[in-house]
């Protein structure tokens, strides 16, 4: 990104009595991005944002925004703002005066109050509720009203802590994408936490896969799914199958791989040195099945037999276990040409994957 | 038959503890001032009671210190049980504990120190000291009736009102207080009970120039059984009343 | 963290202070006089001395003594008995009903315990109720002694004292997860089983909070015996009393207080580690 970051954390550390909660971690938020801080309950990600927020301050390390430290400055002077996970909406309040509190504590006058507040009320389309309880609402509604509350303020960076954890899944996919109208729309920072990874690779400009107090991997969906860094990061995110194997030759960029006796050409990214013991990583979707009698030619491949079959719609999904003893998760998309391939519990089968589509490690 | 010994054991112990005060109230109106049995219905024990000049001083005082004493008690319990929720200082737990040390501490020992500690920096006993005791014995119970509604709060609703820009001082007038306000009724109404029926903390703090209900009773009573006392208690029974009453719906209805 | 703001210190001040100087104060002046020397013109002289101590463990005050701690035992007992199966059954009742009956409950627990001796007295006098009562019935000949004996002082502290039991039973057994028992029955556990095994060692911390709040008034409550038992039965409230208006005897009425406060500790000490024991270490449950 060729913009200035908006937010900068540099080496924070956050301890709660022995817990490291965030360990001396860098992040640049960049202007006008959708961040994601992704990671397992625990992995310090709710911290972080509290410490942007201003709940907590950290115990070594700076925050900068824009340009300024934050440290010592009070949440309440911050141009940043919150939508809390369980929403946090004041319950004697009406949904007009939760909206416009934030207003009325920076002492706006009563008309300005009421044109913002009918403002972003239009923007979450919940008009004609202002005088409306907390109580009175959906679980969706609410959400809205937090998501009012907090964007009516005009703040820099919004930070949305697990959202959407408390919403069916419905409704959930129905906020993902008003979320999504409301950033582009606003052109303002969102920094979402959430330990879902189906609602970080959709919603996200980038991910930061959070572990222990720091950021495993940090880029786009498509780079934190496709070449992830590391173990943690490849099976934090998505389904992942993993062989153990041994490079044996080496090649200008490619090399060979052994596992279980078969060799196979994979890209060699990290220049691993030959005679190394490497771990191949593939997606369920990124291998091949094929079945033994339809076999040609001798391409590559490991031998075994279907487990289990799961029609998943759109997709079948097989467990198979290898002849050499793992097993092997895989998803297969219908190919609506060949009606004729229909795989059954016992069938032989063997399986590679097409050069390149593979991650070693 | 279970059900049956449940219901009639039930009874039984709500007709040993409301038959006195049932007889008592009873008694107030009965037309006769030495007998036991009924001699008509009358309201002139009641009227008595209102001629009686030293007793409504004593009724007026006590009214005085109950609603002067459960109001400070108020203020600062309810401040006090929103700072153990929201600040970490020092002696905070041992402050706490000490809430609770008073709640069970033996009257008699309070207002024997409390008289004690009059006596050494010098103020003589009389309504301020008295208001000082009421103050002391009613907080904890303010704390305790509005820590256990605070302590159900969800924390992120004070996160948010400082994120939308109040301050703590704000935060606690616009969004803490109006959610507590049930709480800190209930507690009010029973700081207000508690105060004025007191009998053994006012015996020690208050003097000969301030007399209060709780103890003009009592030297009446030492002296001997007469109507206007059970007309006067009857009316005291009844402030208690509805006072619990009142404070027992808010804090149900809170609970709900 | 911004948190040092001016309210913040007015709201933590306010109380430190406050329990500082009203009870912190108050209980260590009463502490220090007990160790100080009674003095004939009615105060005390600045003398270091344990004799009050001494004094206290002197035959006559361990009559007061013995006799003052029977009677609060007995109460506690007697009002422990009753009270666990009320509370029991209390938590039996359908919720409709339920939420009125605890009303009914609190009602005398709030009450003036002053006016709730008095309407005793009326019961208990040679022409009231009681003996009224008996004797219309013709089971007795001429009114019975009732008033002003060690029995009337007894009925007195346990009709007082009971709500102060119960309402802690209450709670306590409330909290009791009914699965427990639904799953012991399961194990094949008899009812005898079930209580002592499972319900006693779970409301054991409410035992304790509510004869704590029965055990130590009954000592204290001096007015109980002064009008219910005349002078001849008396209460270490009695005795402290006494010391400070009539014998002006300060150290040995501070020094009495100090124990009985020493006692409340205890008591309280044992509360909390009771209910450490299951897991639910909060006295809120006690009002």
């Amino acid at each position: 990104m060729e913009k200035d970051p908006i937010v900068r954390l540099r080496r924070v550390t956050k301890r709660f009595d022995d817990v490291v909660a965030v360990d001396s971690l860098d992040l640049d938020i960049y202007q006008g991005e959708f961040l994601t801080l992704l990671g397992p309950s625990g992995c310090g990600k709710t911290t972080v944002l509290r410490l942007i927020a201003g709940f907590e301050s950290p115990d070594k390390g700076d925050i900068v925004m824009n340009g300024t430290s934050l440290i010592g400055t009070a949440p309440n002077k911050r141009n940043v703002n919150t939508v809390f996970q369980s929403y946090a909406l004041f319950p004697h309040m009406s949904i007009f005066d939760n909206i416009a509190f934030g207003l009325k504590m920076k002492r706006f006058e009563k008309s300005v109050i009421t044109e913002k507040v009918t403002e972003a009320l239009s923007i979450v389309k919940l008009g004609g509720l202002e005088m409306r309880k907390p109580h009175q609402l959906s679980g969706g509604q609410q959400q809205r009203v937090a998501m009012a509350r907090a964007i009516v303020n005009k703040p820099q960076v919004l930070l949305l802590d697990e959202p959407l954890s408390a919403l069916d899944y419905r409704l959930r996919q129905e906020m993902e994408l008003e979320l999504k109208r409301i950033h582009r729309k606003l052109g303002i920072t969102f920094v979402f936490v959430t330990h879902d990874q189906e609602e970080a690779i959709s919603m996200s400009d980038r991910i930061a896969v959070m572990n222990e107090g720091r950021i495993e991997q940090i880029g786009t969906p498509s780079q934190i799914y496709e070449e992830p860094q590391n173990m943690f990061v490849a099976k934090f995110v998505g389904e992942i199958n993993v062989f153990e194997g041994r490079i044996v030759e080496i090649h200008n960029g490619s090399a060979v791989v052994d596992i279980h006796g078969r060799h196979f050409k994979v890209q060699n990214r990290k220049d691993f040195a030959n005679g190394r013991a490497v771990k191949v990583l593939l997606r369920p979707e990124d291998i091949m099945v094929t079945k033994d009698e339809e076999l040609q030619g001798t391409a590559p491949a490991l031998a075994g037999k279907i487990e289990e079959v799961i029609y998943k719609g759109k997709t079948v999904d097989l467990i198979i276990s290898l002849d050499a003893g793992e097993t092997v998760f895989v998803t297969q998309f219908f190919n609506e040409d060949q009606e004729d391939v229909v795989y059954r519990h016992g069938h032989r089968i063997h399986i590679n994957w097409p050069y390149g589509w593979e991650v070693v490690l | 038959m279970k059900q049956a010994f449940k219901y009639a054991y039930l009874a039984f112990i709500y007709l040993f503890l409301y038959i006195p005060i049932l007889v008592l109230v009873i008694y107030s109106f009965n037309d006769s001032r030495f007998s036991t049995n009924w001699q008509g219905f009358t309201f002139s024990w009641y009227a008595q009671l209102f001629e009686d000049g030293p007793l409504m001083e004593a009724f007026a005082n006590s009214l005085i210190i109950a609603f002067s004493s459960s109001t400070i008690a108020t203020i600062l319990g309810t401040l006090s049980a929103f700072a153990f929720y929201r600040y970490r200082f020092i002696g905070r737990k041992v402050t706490y504990s000490f809430i609770y040390v008073v709640m069970m501490s033996p009257d008699i020992v309070m207002g024997i120190s409390l008289l004690m500690f009059f006596i050494t920096v010098g103020l003589s006993t009389g309504a301020a000291t008295l208001l000082l005791a009421h103050i002391t014995f009613c907080l904890p119970f303010v704390v305790v009736t509005v820590y256990a509604r605070i302590s159900g709060f969800d924390r992120n609703i004070l996160d948010a009102a400082k994120d939308l820009g109040a301050t703590e001082r704000r935060m606690f007038r616009h969004v803490v207080l109006p959610m507590l306000m049930p709480a800190v009724i209930a507690g009010w109404l029973l700081s207000f009970t508690l105060s004025l029926d007191d009998v053994v903390v006012s015996f020690f703090t208050t003097g000969p120039s301030f007399e209060v209900l709780p103890l003009k009773i009592y030297s009446m009573v030492r002296l001997g059984i007469k109507p206007e006392i059970n007309a006067l208690s009857t009316v005291m029974f009844l402030m208690s009343l509805v006072t619990v009453t009142v404070s027992h719906l808010l804090i149900a209805k809170e609970n709900r | 963290m911004e948190k040092k703001s001016g309210f913040r210190n007015v709201a933590v001040g306010s109380t430190l202070c406050w329990i500082t100087l009203f009870v912190v104060i108050p209980y260590l002046i009463v502490v220090a006089y007990s160790f100080l020397t009674p003095d004939p013109s009615g105060t005390v002289s600045w003398i270091f001395t344990l004799d009050s101590y001494r004094e206290i463990f002197s035959p006559v005050f361990l009559i007061v003594c013995k006799n003052s701690f029977a009677l609060a035992l007995s109460t506690t007992v007697l009002t422990l008995l009753a009270a666990y199966p009320f509370a029991f059954f209390l938590t039996r009742i359908s919720e409709s009903i339920r939420r009125t009956l605890i009303l009914i409950m609190i009602i005398p627990f709030w009450t003036s315990s002053l006016i709730r001796t008095y309407a005793l007295i009326i019961l208990l006098k040679a022409n009231g109720i009681v003996n009224t009562f008996l004797l219309s019935l013709g089971w007795i000949d001429e009114p019975l002694n009732l008033l002003y004996t060690q029995l009337a002082v007894f009925t007195g502290l346990v009709y007082t004292l009971l709500p102060f039991m119960i309402l802690p039973l209450y709670a306590s057994l409330q909290k009791l997860d009914t699965r427990l028992i639904e799953a012991a029955r399961d194990l094949g556990a008899t009812s005898p089983r079930i209580f002592f095994h499972i319900i006693l060692p779970l409301t054991l911390p409410g035992i304790i909070a509510g004869s704590t709040m029965v055990f130590l008034p009954a000592l204290g409550l001096f007015y109980i015996p002064d009008l219910l038992g005349g002078a001849r039965s008396m209460l270490i409230g009695n005795f402290i009393k006494d010391q400070f208006l009539v014998a002006g005897n300060w150290p040995l009425g501070s020094s009495a207080s100090v124990i009985l406060t020493l006692l409340m500790f205890l008591l309280i000490a044992w509360y909390f580690l009771s209910s450490r024991k299951i897991n639910q270490g909060d006295m809120r449950e006690v009002i």
